[in-house]
């Protein structure tokens, strides 16, 4: 699997947010195996310089980071988040977020579709956060985004695939480019369930930083995902309306009356 | 002159980006800028003359899903 050139062996982009302890973190990454690990930008108070600490850690680790620009409400601001991001990071890479509404943290698709020209314009590699609808999908594609990320459900929302089918159809819509369930997920077999659609990979943090076991549940995940892509590679069965034998019918003894 | 800082104010003398950040602490370390929503690259911060009333936005890496 690649991102704008770049091959990956894991198919699970982990967060980097809302974890216990920064130890808590670190662990968790490891266990994930997650090779992209998403981080964001904010202000670096004045005596906390809490910034520095964090990203020595993300250092350390050795993994490769996919700045967001979580919290913008307009193109200007997302716009100029990911110029800072790009400096700060030294990345083309910029998960583009515009959002809309603060109770869905729905995307603002009109607006992400004017940012995400801007910055493809402008040499980024957008990965754009959006929802499932296929006109918008292809208005980011006519942009030059070679990623879409689609969410599975509300940011943090913990509800898995809402809308399976239009997941399904957006993989179908779009055969050739990269796909990334990003929200919404709670535990590992909605991730599974994104891969078994012939997704290419899952972004979450909440579910694994939230979890009783940060540590566990993302290696939980991990192998979750690596079932689910196996699963489609295996080519799932088709469901049907009727139950069919599994035990041969055939050679059955006649035990009746 | 007044500056404002994230969101703090500041009393400096007049001075460049770069200056001022040196004199509030942020000297050498990672971190983005902008001023009055206008991100202003690393390079460009002591060429760039702050005047009274202006806001820098002094970001750094922090944890992000």
């Amino acid at each position: 699997m690649a991102f704008y050139g770049v091959e990956l062996s894991s198919r699970l982009l982990l967060g980097t947010a809302r974890y216990p302890s920064p130890k808590m973190l670190a662990e968790a990454i490891k266990a994930s195996q997650a090779e992209v690990v998403t981080v964001s930008l904010r202000r670096e108070a004045g005596s906390e310089r809490g910034g520095q600490g964090f990203w020595s850690i993300i250092r350390a680790l050795g993994v490769r980071v996919l700045p967001n620009t979580a919290g913008c409400h307009s193109v200007k601001e997302a716009v100029t988040t990911a110029h800072m991001a790009r400096e700060l990071f030294d990345t083309p890479w910029i998960k583009l977020e515009v959002i809309r509404d603060d109770e869905t943290l729905q995307p603002d698709v009109f607006g992400l579709v004017e940012a995400a020209k801007v910055l493809n314009e402008e040499g980024f590699e957008v990965f754009p956060y959006t929802t499932e609808d296929l006109a918008v999908a292809d208005r980011l594609v006519e942009a030059g985004c070679k990623v879409l990320m689609p969410w599975g459900a509300p940011i943090g929302s913990a509800r898995g695939l809402n809308n399976a089918y239009g997941l399904k159809a957006m993989r179908a819509h779009f055969p050739d480019i990269p796909l990334v369930v990003d929200a919404g997920l709670g535990v590992p077999s909605h991730a599974a369930a994104a891969m078994e659609l012939g997704y290419d990979a899952v972004l979450l943090n909440t579910a694994v930083a939230e979890a009783g076991d940060p540590v566990a549940m993302a290696k939980a995940f991990a192998l979750a995902i690596e079932a689910g892509r196996m699963a489609f590679a295996a080519r799932p069965m088709e469901p049907r309306d009727m139950a069919v034998p599994s035990t041969p019918v055939f050679g059955k003894a006649a035990l009746g009356g | 002159m007044q500056i404002f800082v994230n969101g703090d104010r500041h009393d400096i003398e007049p001075a460049t980006l770069a200056l001022a950040l040196d004199a509030l602490g942020y000297g050498g370390k990672k971190i983005a800028t902008a001023v009055n929503g206008r991100f202003v690259a690393a390079p460009a911060r002591p060429k760039v003359e702050l005047s009274d009333g202006d806001k820098i936005e002094v970001l750094a890496p922090m944890q992000g899903g």
